[in-house]
């Protein structure tokens, strides 16, 4: 058995751990605290804890449980809420009370609970890698697929239906290295990543409802978002709407070092909000990581592995996944403070010099992607990274190792934030690679003006930002009408497209041919406006049409009515520009 | 292990002791040091590996050498007593009575290292607390079980303004046991008179405990205190079933004590030279508001905080930020202008604002009226700054009548006494009076009938 001897904050030295391995969880001192084996050096192996080390002492004892860290993967994941290492929240506040102590345990899945097992495949059936071979209904919204785990192949020997617990024996499988027994759940070490046959092209966009993201910058299902802003400019917000209106089949949030009362708030919204889709409460296709700032700081480190390791698992069932990582600052602060407690030399800002590496490996499991299996299933995982960067200022080391592996960015902003323009994603400064692969989508399932509309709304903020750097020298009066009409359509853009209220029962998801009809409107108004104007009208004689109001309201139109509500508002315009053109003859 | 004393000190070296020959002291375990005048202090280990542990004194190392001094190792980690009898009293920030009272027996000892609340325990906080403030009420609404920091500069008025909150807060139709706990972190003595006078004027100070450390007293107790006060506070509000107020100032004096240790101990600095763990050891201060399911208490808390140099990037203020729940901010040129409180609205938030306000708990035009006001006074100050450069001829009628509004909002909406109490009907309803001047065509945030409801235009 091992002994301690030296503690410092979450890291600890041990001296002969018996067969230990880089990367294997021990027991700590007599509480059994559950850390993993992060440096060898001779006989001395470095360990960071995944609970708070107060009260260890030089001399403690130190057990090798060999194995590395992993998770359980099985039905009984969605609706749960756990820590950075998997332990269940509400099991441990039974068996804990109200406040986590150190030393708990608890199954990550229910023991006792009996799932309904449906048989795939019958005896004699050839299966290999990730076969399905049953399913179980996991939740209303959910069918568990049962596979055979990965490093088994072979012929079927005895299968059964009926009512099992997650350890109870459902399948065996006899394979050229003899019979292996099949339970629905499995374990998989978190750092490493599950592998999938090849990675496709992103094809198909993930709607979120959200207008500026579907219409401006949109993310693919498979893609990679990086989500930088100061504190109060609304990332959690962001990520909270992803998770809640994304059209993925599942969302995996994980909470990584952010605040308590933020968790709670999913934990008591989730389960009242229903799935757009479906019309079961959303609870049911959410998995929760939740290790909050004041948990430890290693298991903050996990914590993105755990979530990621669940979201591919899913997706090898052949689901779309969505993660969301609020926020990977924290995570990097994490590894930041266990190497500065190794004593490693620091590269940027104190970060460890793999910083980089790891980000880009965390962001490589995302992707749309062939799963391992024989029937060519399709499945994918889009990672959404918050970033918190100090002071806002995204020249830091995470956001710019960040940037360098996502591809589409939402540039938060403060200044907007606190004019409380929300979401606050800055129109001229995000980007989204994507946007050209999915116009095709958009063109052929939403409308063939699609890109036209988007150009020319883009190109009109554009110009308003450019015009208002004039209007800063000579004031609005000394601009020409023209450029007048400019930025009367750049503000409807802004503040009657732009902005979102996620708070508001209707206006919270918008439906993508709602964004593109309020969008149309809006540009439709612009070119009319353009035209009367040549005709001779002023803006301020335009800026009297009623009509107009009517486009700051369409927000608040349902997606049954917006149709007829545009196209009457389309008309009411044109027939009102046409009686002021007509007085003014 | 316990009880044993040590007179192999090798080193001292700022707040820190090296004492070699010790084999097995536990991590954050307290040390008794015995100085050679036969004075005692006490401290914390800090780091323990065979033969050496590191040991960070609360309080200062003057007369301390490496041949005399004893270091006695008590074999537990940090704890206090905590009783109701604390009510009332002062502490110093090792939870020592410095009011000439007797100290507080109890059979309760509690670690002062909280472990953190399992987030499916704990209960969203919602409801609203009156504090008679316009700019927090309307805009910025604080919770029961929120932690809103106050972002101040120095010599602006964080302290008039906390007192004002803590005399003046309460939860609408609701009589419960209510205390403050005040922890004062290097403040001056007039600070903390002012604030004492402030609660015993009131009557306040019986529902108090105060736990003051000030700037002349030792800069290591900075960092026992505020854990020292929350201990307290969570007794209270989870044991005991009170309210409970945390006002903490100054927590810039707790980081700089934070970064004092560090540098001592020769660590790799992060950003101005704080330790790369400030975030989590700050969230391990702020986390401990909150409210739990099935117990009745709370601990709402405002730390305050002096903005080094006014600059809300410092990370001390940064960090801040993004563990709390929101900050109010306070802004110097509305000092200068006269305005008290000088809240800068646009800066500041209350993220849980959502859950305290609308139908039911305030009125359902509070989320309307507050973005509307957000907005034109956003609009209005983004003017008057272009109006210095074109001039306020160069602006339309419309621009000018926002201009107008910019200062109307400030000189009624956020400038009010430090002795007013407005509720939060008066508050929302000057919002409107306010909101008036402007077009009723340009009120995009709020809902059609609440204008017609609780507008203020005149009907055509």
């Amino acid at each position: 058995m091992g002994k301690i001897v030296k503690v410092s904050g979450p890291v600890v030295e041990a001296e002969d751990i018996e067969n230990v391995r880089m990367y294997d969880v021990v027991r700590v001192g007599e509480l059994g605290l559950v850390g993993e084996v992060i440096r060898l050096s001779g006989k001395v192996a470095t360990v960071q804890v995944y609970e708070d080390t107060s009260g260890i002492r030089p001399g403690d004892k130190i057990e090798n449980t060999g194995r590395p860290l992993s998770v359980e993967l099985g039905p009984g994941l969605l609706t749960s809420i756990y820590d950075g290492i998997q332990r269940p929240l509400d099991v441990l506040r039974k068996s804990g009370g109200d406040f986590i102590r150190r030393g708990l345990t608890a199954t990550p899945l229910d023991e006792k609970k009996k799932w309904k097992f449906e048989p795939l495949v019958s005896k004699g059936t050839e299966v290999s890698e990730g076969d399905f071979i049953g399913t179980v209904p996991e939740t209303g919204i959910i069918t568990h697929k049962v596979m055979v785990p990965f490093g088994i192949s072979g012929k079927i020997k005895e299968i059964r239906a009926g009512e099992f617990t997650v350890s109870e024996i459902i399948c065996t499988i006899e394979t050229p290295s003899g019979d292996r027994e099949i339970t629905l759940k499995q374990e998989w070490p978190v750092r490493n990543p599950r592998r999938v046959i090849r990675k496709l092209a992103p094809s198909d966009p993930l709607i979120t409802g959200q207008r500026v993201i579907d219409t401006f910058f949109p993310v693919a299902k498979g893609g990679t978002v990086a989500v930088p802003g100061p504190f109060g400019s609304g990332k959690t917000v962001v990520q909270h709407q992803l998770s809640k209106w994304a059209d993925s089949d599942i969302v995996v949030y994980v909470g990584c070092g952010e605040r308590g009362n933020e968790m709670t708030e999913i934990l008591t919204t989730f389960p009242e909000l229903e799935d757009p889709k479906t019309k079961r409460p959303l609870m049911e296709r959410t998995v929760l990581i939740a290790n909050t700032s004041n948990m430890p700081v290693a298991a903050r480190e996990a914590s993105i592995y755990t979530g990621i390791t669940i979201a591919e698992y899913y997706r090898d069932m052949g689901y779309d996944i969505a993660l969301m990582a609020d926020s990977t600052s924290r995570w990097a602060e994490a590894l930041r403070e266990i190497s500065g407690r190794l004593e490693e030399m620091p590269g940027e800002e104190g970060y460890p010099a793999y910083l980089g590496r790891r980000l880009s490996e965390f962001y490589e499991r995302s992707g749309n992607s062939i799963v391992t299996s024989s029937d060519e299933r399709r499945g994918s995982i889009t990672i959404v990274g918050a970033v918190s960067p100090p002071g806002g200022d995204i020249s830091e080391p995470v956001s710019q190792n960040t940037l360098r592996v996502t591809r589409v960015f939402w540039a938060l902003d403060a200044s907007l934030a606190s004019r409380r323009h929300f979401p606050s994603i800055n129109w001229l400064n995000s980007y989204s690679l994507y946007r050209e692969d999915l116009f095709q989508w958009f063109n052929k399932n939403i409308s063939e003006e699609w890109s036209t509309i988007y150009s020319g709304a883009m190109g009109t903020l554009q110009k308003e930002a450019e015009l208002q750097e004039i209007v800063q020298l000579v004031g609005y009066d000394a601009l020409p009408e023209k450029e007048k009409v400019i930025l009367d359509i750049a503000r409807m853009i802004r503040e009657d497209f732009l902005q979102q209220s996620a708070y508001d029962e209707v206006d919270t998801y918008c439906s993508i041919k709602k964004q593109m009809l309020m969008l149309r409107t809006i540009m439709h108004l612009g070119k009319a406006q353009q035209e009367y104007i040549e005709k001779g009208l002023t803006m301020s004689q335009i800026l009297g049409v009623k009509a107009r109001g009517k486009i700051s309201r369409m927000k608040e139109v349902k997606d049954a009515e917006i149709e007829q509500y545009t196209t009457q508002t389309v008309n009411e315009i044109d027939e009102e520009l046409e009686e002021l053109a007509g007085d003014k003859k | 292990m316990m009880g044993i004393s040590y007179r192999s000190i090798s080193d001292i070296a700022g707040p820190l002791l090296f004492v070699e020959g010790v084999d097995n002291a536990a991590y954050n375990e307290i040390v008794e040091i015995t100085l050679p005048s036969g004075e005692t202090r006490s401290g914390q280990v800090l780091e323990s590996r065979k033969g050496v542990a590191v040991v960070q004194v609360f309080g200062s190392t003057t007369g301390m050498d490496t041949k005399r001094t004893k270091v006695r190792f008590s074999g537990s980690t940090a704890r206090i007593a905590v009783s109701d009898e604390m009510l009332g009293r002062i502490f110093n920030g090792l939870s020592e009575p410095i009011d000439g009272g007797s100290p507080i027996i109890s059979s309760e000892k509690i670690e002062i290292v909280g472990n953190a609340i399992n987030p499916y325990s704990r209960e969203e906080p919602s409801e609203f607390i009156e504090t008679g403030i316009s700019t927090i009420d309307g805009m910025n609404t604080l919770v029961r079980g929120q932690k809103l920091p106050i972002f101040s500069g120095s010599g602006l008025p964080h302290n008039q303004l906390a007192a004002q909150i803590a005399r003046q807060a309460k939860v609408l139709g609701k009589d419960e046991s209510f205390a403050v706990i005040f922890g004062a972190m290097g403040i001056t003595s007039e600070e903390a008179n002012f604030f004492i006078g402030e609660f015993k004027k009131t009557g306040a100070i019986s529902r108090s405990v105060l736990f003051l450390n000030l700037s002349s007293d030792p800069s290591m107790e900075r960092i026992v205190l505020p854990r020292v006060a929350l201990t307290t506070a969570e007794y209270l509000a989870y044991e005991r079933n009170m309210h409970i107020l945390v006002i903490l100032s100054d927590m810039t004096n707790y980081c700089e004590a934070l970064r004092e240790v560090s540098s001592a101990r020769e660590e790799v600095p992060g950003r101005r030279g704080f330790p790369g763990y400030m975030y989590t050891d700050l969230s391990m201060i702020y986390e401990r508001a909150g409210k739990i399911r099935g117990r009745n208490g709370s601990i709402t808390q405002i730390p305050i905080l002096t903005m080094p140099g006014d600059d809300i990037t410092n990370p001390i203020p940064d960090l801040t930020g993004y563990i709390t729940e929101g900050q109010i901010v306070m802004s110097r040129d509305l000092q200068r202008s006269g305005v008290y409180p000088p809240v800068n609205v646009l800066p500041s938030l209350s993220r849980l604002m959502n859950q305290g306000i609308g139908k039911g708990r305030t009125r359902e035009d509070h989320r309307g009226v507050a973005d509307q006001l957000y907005s034109a006074y956003a609009n209005g100050k983004d003017l008057r700054s272009l109006s210095a450069i074109v001039g306020e001829e160069a602006l339309s009628k419309s621009d000018r009548t926002y201009l107008k509004f910019a200062d109307a909002f400030e000189s009624q909406y956020v400038r009010q006494g430090t002795g007013e109490d407005r509720s939060i009907e008066r508050t929302l309803d000057l919002g409107w009076e306010l909101l008036s001047v402007l077009p009723e065509g340009e009120m995009k945030r709020v809902k059609r009938d609440h204008i017609e409801k609780f507008g203020k235009w005149k009907k055509e």
